[in-house]
């Protein structure tokens, strides 16, 4: 039986090997996401982002408990930064989790971010697909902790958790431009701290400026937590649940699964045309460009518009 | 495509509270280019099993200072062998007697490495031993 069927009858080592297979991408991996795709689009994607130790994996770990005691299967795919010099990293999302790992029910996997920007790694689509495919009712992705760009779970997840803590930083933070205007939850965890009621009255502000400013048929609930208790975290999976509603009834979820599906493709096509043209390109031509730019004597767009230039005319010929 | 990175579970069976010596390896390995899963203290043999087969990893590594090696150890290949998880290699370090280095590596344990080991030494014996690339 080849990995996808095992996947498919509910082979757990299968779906580990599957998302190494799509880490390291190649033949194999499309011909494995081909197999497993039209099983795939079940599954409830729940991104959790916010900075780093502001809760993130412990409000999982509770989240997921919480899902389970709910009679729902959860998959955690839980992404922690490489290193930009040795490419090696130290994933320790799973500390927090552990309690959580013989439970059939769960099946968590860690993931090094392998250089990409943005809070995923480039192989998290593909991962949570094979979750997806393995039956998961719901997927969380658990974002690098995150500063204010990180923003690429909004193009993976259908509901985005922002996590932020006390002392994380004034009212101009919350309406700056970025992290918090992807999320459709908002949690202020350790809110036994102090300075939680003033993070909660900013974020609060900046929802009702929001509100005011235009028209939205979804306002972010504020949800207080202390993860490391277990406390609130009933009521963020109760939020979960009514944003997961709301994007049905709405019609939104359609909305959501079409720019999903566009985005990936968009992405895919740029690797895809990025990669297969650095294959066509003769390295000692490569090598000349790349030191007359070095040395201005040509502007790096002149020397990528030269690449493109007949690689473009190969591709229309290829077409007509 | 880049080499397949080297995924590994560093893992504290047992009861012993002390994980300095863990991470301190879990960071050399990073530094040496490896993807380094930690999972902290107190785990039992079923939960680092599991853990080990959900992370995909090529090797688990076994911490631990208290004495319990013996018992902890053959459990844990054990299980291991009953989830498939046949071409993992299985290091331990901490505070293992000599004496009893022959026997662990009878049961599987393929290298042990005690407080003197050097880290070129552990990184050298992982990149040569693993089985999967």
């Amino acid at each position: 039986m080849d990995l996808v069927d095992r996947l498919l009858a509910g082979d757990r080592k299968a779906a580990a090997q599957l998302v190494t297979l799509m880490e390291d991408g190649g033949p194999p991996a499309r011909e494995a996401m081909a197999g497993l795709y039209p099983h795939t689009g079940r599954a409830h994607i729940v991104g959790v982002t916010g900075s780093p130790g502001t809760g993130k994996s412990t409000l999982v770990y509770e989240l997921a408990k919480e899902f389970r005691a709910r009679g729902k299967t959860v998959g955690i795919i839980a992404v922690d930064p490489s290193s930009p010099f040795s490419g090696g990293a130290l994933l320790g999302d799973r500390i927090r989790m552990q309690k959580l790992s013989t439970d059939e029910g769960v099946f968590i996997r860690s993931m090094a971010s392998r250089g990409q920007l943005g809070g995923l790694a480039r192989a998290t689509g593909d991962a949570i697909k094979v979750l997806d495919a393995f039956g998961r009712d719901l997927v969380m992705v658990e974002t690098v902790g995150a500063g204010q760009s990180e923003v690429e779970i909004a193009r993976a997840a259908h509901t985005v958790i922002v996590v932020d803590a006390p002392g994380m930083g004034d009212d101009i933070q919350a309406i700056k431009a970025g992290l918090f205007e992807i999320a459709d939850i908002f949690v202020v965890n350790k809110a036994d701290r102090d300075g939680a009621e003033k993070t909660l009255l900013i974020l609060q502000m900046m929802l009702d400026m929001n509100e005011s400013s235009g028209a939205q048929d979804w306002r972010p609930p504020l949800l207080k937590t202390i993860a490391l208790q277990g406390e609130g975290s009933g009521l963020v999976a109760d939020a979960v649940e009514s944003h997961l509603a709301h994007l049905r009834e709405s019609g939104q979820l359609h909305v959501r699964k079409m720019r999903l599906a566009e985005e990936e493709l968009r992405r895919i096509l740029g690797q895809e045309l990025l990669g297969r043209l650095l294959e066509l390109v003769n390295v000692e031509r490569w090598a000349t460009l790349t030191r007359e730019v070095a040395d201005r004597q040509l502007d790096p767009y002149t020397a990528a518009d030269s690449l493109l230039g007949s690689f473009v005319a190969g591709l229309r010929a290829g077409v007509e | 495509m880049p080499e397949r990175k080297i995924r590994v579970l560093i893992a504290k069976p047992g009861l012993d509270g002390h994980d300095r010596g863990a991470k301190v390896v879990a960071r050399i390995l990073r530094d040496a280019g490896m993807e380094v899963i930690y999972t902290g203290l107190r785990q039992t043999p079923e939960m680092i099993v599991s853990a080990a087969l959900q992370e995909d990893v090529d090797v688990v590594g076994l911490s631990l200072l208290s004495g319990a090696h013996k018992t902890h150890f053959p459990r844990i290949l054990e299980l291991a062998a009953e989830k498939g998880l046949e071409d993992v290699l299985f290091v331990a370090g901490g505070i293992i007697p000599d004496a009893d280095v022959p026997a662990l590596k009878e049961m599987g344990i393929s290298g042990v490495f005690g407080p003197g080991a050097s880290t070129a030494e552990i990184v050298g014996f992982i990149k040569e031993n693993v089985t999967r690339k």
